[in-house]
């Protein structure tokens, strides 16, 4: 048993977290996010040569990293400063292209930061169902024509490259006959893309006959989203680990400054045991991170179940956060100009992200019950 | 990063589990799992096979007779335990006293003591808490007035867990109120049967008789038994709150707590089918399941740091409040998955030859008492709120 970082990861924190610090601040933030492509090209470009991209991806496929302990480093640090550059639209999208085997070459140039990647799993009537696809694939030829409407694709506005699901046998809501495609970007795709409440970008993607190639084997293709979700769910849960820890600092510190009554408010115990209790749940959900990311390895029932456990502490402890943080700044917190109220919104909209915390109750319950 | 047990870890835990199957009387497992209550005998009769097996003091150093392990061996023994349904050790002698004893005590007083606590020869209980000193520990006003050769010992201690049992008694007592309040205390052991040492019991809401109060009127007690220096008691009781911290999470007992709560719901019915496929009581045995499963790991990062030689800080504080309020709630369910058979209960169901047929299952008699009694989890060692305070103090510097 061993809860710490080895020497490299521990160099892949200390490398980022100081670039972040000397980078990207609240208002550069707010920039980046406000850019045509809803990130900086720029710092995707300098996140590339830090080698962050790479360490998304495991060495069999040419990167640096990939492991369960590279996602958790790299992802509480981004969520530390809210970065919007599309990191999980690209681990999402990465960890199919990489576990569906032949796409080194785009896998290369992801990470060089010239190709840019988005899975387009979501419908419009899916909800977090995995299985639920209506997208269809039709054959033609040596290569498949997909139809259908993709909705709240990450990272969908910006992408060159998409990992589609598509319908190849079966019924919507069947496991089996989701098929998995790699889709290059053009005409026969409708893309809207927008900004998410706490500023990240997606889209709603619509193909008609867009031309797709078969990744990996025909009809199986449920286990490789729900494997990129088991990745993006554990990556975006270290993400609101680091969003938490930040937005717990700053309240603990305004606590400090802010005085009421001629004391600072920290003095009052009423608040006290609220961030006490803070920091305890956080210790929770940070043991739940590493149960999900140190079984990302392992057998899939014990995997998903994990994965779900995290997702849903990391939901039930992400609304105490951010909502105690809130109400203990006060009136600041409810302001665009104070941070706070910003990691809030990352926090709470990051429940929305592969199913909320009343989805994921149900599914560990599940899980379990043919154990 | 690695979550697993290495593999000398998991030949320890075989070995501890295959030691319990020989050496645990399936009497003592049965009396624990259905609730029953143990008396002196039982725990005497456990702590022994444990002696005799060098495994009783799992805190100690080997030098005085301990077994040296890690703190992650301490705590898989403990989950071993707790899985087989063993009686849990008395903790006032050798979790409590000893780790003082050894830290602070004299070499007399060391080779005196420690073999008696080992071999069953002293019961000790703890004498801290006062009618006027609970969470507010250095308010105590018991004194210890020095004449000649003794100490003379006047005042009150309550809340003394099976001090009805005890040989003797370590105190927190005044000897000066000069001064900082925390500076005045020393540290005293006490003769249980030294004239002038009254115990009353007190019986709690469960109707059980497990604390006590007990009374000091003009008691003689030798200069000899100080421990350590004369008005540096709170020190060495505050090492004591710190030094352990394998048991703080209640991994092992919560751990036994879910799995009898998960056979209760897979027995009990509900519209016909059984209670653990309810969708609403299965959430929330999730919900605790999943608290639980972050506890264990939360547990683990921290007792590997202590192997490598971190000072205890304030993660222990962490892990009491959130083990106790875990462990509750599983009490809270198991009192609800029994549904009306929660009501019946008999005291005398409670003792080991009680014969005549159960109300309901047998092993329902003493679920909603125990769930009324581990209500004293949030307020003992240090209740919830004030470990709150603690961190307040050092993780918050507020």
């Amino acid at each position: 048993m061993d809860f710490k970082l080895n020497d490299d990861r521990r160099m892949l924190a200390e490398t980022l977290e100081r670039f972040l610090a000397d980078n990207y601040d609240m208002e550069k933030r707010h920039g980046f996010a406000m850019q045509e492509a809803g990130f900086s090209p720029q710092m995707w470009s300098e996140f590339s040569q830090l080698g962050i991209i790479g360490a998304l991806f495991g060495e069999d496929v040419g990167g640096f990293g990939g492991e369960g302990a590279d996602l958790m480093v790299v992802f509480e640090a981004l969520g530390k400063h809210l970065v919007v550059e599309p990191f999980l639209p690209t681990l999402l999208a990465g960890t199919v292209l990489a576990k569906s085997g032949g796409n080194e070459a785009l896998i290369e140039k992801t990470i060089a930061g010239e190709s840019m990647l988005a899975l387009a799993h979501g419908e419009p009537s899916s909800r977090y169902e995995l299985n639920s696809v209506e997208t269809v694939a039709k054959q033609d030829g040596d290569s498949w024509l997909i139809s259908g409407n993709k909705s709240v694709v990450l990272g969908g506005g910006a992408a060159t490259h998409y990992v589609v699901s598509a319908r190849t046998s079966g019924e919507t809501d069947d496991e089996q006959g989701i098929t998995c495609f790699l889709v290059e970007k053009s005409d026969a795709m409708r893309i809207r893309n927008y900004s998410t409440l706490d500023g990240y970008g997606a889209a709603e993607v619509t193909l008609e006959n867009a031309k797709g190639i078969l990744l990996d084997e025909k009809d199986k293709g449920c286990s490789l989203i729900e494997q990129a979700y088991a990745h993006g769910i554990s990556a975006v849960s270290a993400e609101a680990l680091g969003a938490m820890t930040v937005a717990t600092e700053l309240t603990v510190e305004y606590t400090r400054q802010r005085k009421q009554f001629g004391v600072p408010i920290g003095k009052f115990q009423a608040l006290q045991h609220r961030m006490a209790d803070m920091l305890i749940e956080m210790e929770q959900v940070r043991s739940s991170v590493m149960n999900a990311v140190g079984n990302l390895v392992s057998d899939r029932k014990l995997r998903e179940r994990e994965v779900s456990a995290c997702k849903y502490l990391v939901g039930t402890v992400g609304r105490q956060v951010a909502e105690e943080a809130i109400q203990i700044h006060g009136g600041m917190g409810m302001t665009w100009e104070y941070s706070v109220g910003h990691f809030a919104k990352h926090i709470i909209m990051i429940d929305h992200l592969f199913g909320d915390t009343d989805h994921h109750l149900e599914r560990y319950i599940a899980l379990g019950q043919d154990l | 990063m690695d979550l697993a047990f290495s593999d000398e870890e998991v030949r320890f835990r075989n070995e501890v589990a295959a030691f319990l199957k020989e050496n645990l009387s399936s009497r003592l497992s049965q009396k624990v799992n259905i609730g029953k209550r143990l008396t002196k005998d039982d725990m005497v009769e456990w702590h022994s096979v444990l002696n005799d097996k060098g495994w009783l003091a799992v805190n100690w150093p080997k030098e005085h007779g301990g077994t040296g392990w890690t703190a992650v061996q301490k705590h898989i023994f403990d989950e071993e335990c707790w899985a087989a349904g063993a009686p849990r050790t008395v903790p006032f002698g050798l979790n409590m006293l000893a780790p003082v004893l050894m830290k602070f005590g004299s070499e007399e007083q060391k080779a005196h003591y420690l073999p008696r606590i080992l071999d069953g020869t002293d019961w000790w209980c703890q004498g801290y808490s006062e009618p006027g000193a609970g969470s507010d520990l250095a308010s105590l006003r018991t004194s210890a007035v020095r004449e000649g050769d003794h100490y003379i010992v006047n005042g009150q201690k309550t809340w003394t867990t099976l001090g009805q049992f005890a040989d003797w008694i370590f105190c927190l007592v005044r000897t000066s109120t000069e001064g900082k309040r925390q500076e005045g205390i020393s540290f005293l052991l006490i003769d249980m049967n030294t004239p002038g040492v009254t115990v009353r019991p007190i019986i709690l809401i469960d109707g059980e008789h497990e604390v006590n109060e007990i009374f000091f009127d003009n008691v003689k007690v030798p200069v000899g038994n100080l421990v350590g220096e004369e008005n540096k008691g709170w020190t060495y009781a505050k090492y004591l709150l710190t030094h352990e911290r394998t048991g703080t999470a209640n991994i092992g007992n919560s751990n036994a707590a879910l799995e009898k709560l998960k056979r209760i719901a897979s027995e009990q019915k509900k519209s016909g089918k059984p209670l653990s496929q309810d969708p609403y009581f299965a959430a929330r045995m999730a919900k605790v399941e999943i608290d639980l499963n972050a506890l264990k790991t939360t547990n683990l990062r921290i007792l590997v740091e202590a192997d490598s030689g971190a000072a205890a800080g304030p993660e222990s504080s962490m892990l009491k409040v959130k083990g106790t309020i875990i462990r509750q709630e599983l009490n809270d369910l198991a009192r609800r998955a029994l549904g009306p058979f929660a009501l019946p209960f008999s005291s005398e169901a409670m003792e080991e030859g009680y014969n005549e047929e159960p109300i309901g299952p047998d092993y329902a008699n003493a679920v909603a008492a125990k769930y009324f009694n581990n209500r004293k989890m949030s307020i003992y060692a240090g209740s919830n709120e004030i470990q709150r305070e603690i961190i307040t103090k050092t993780k918050l510097g507020l």
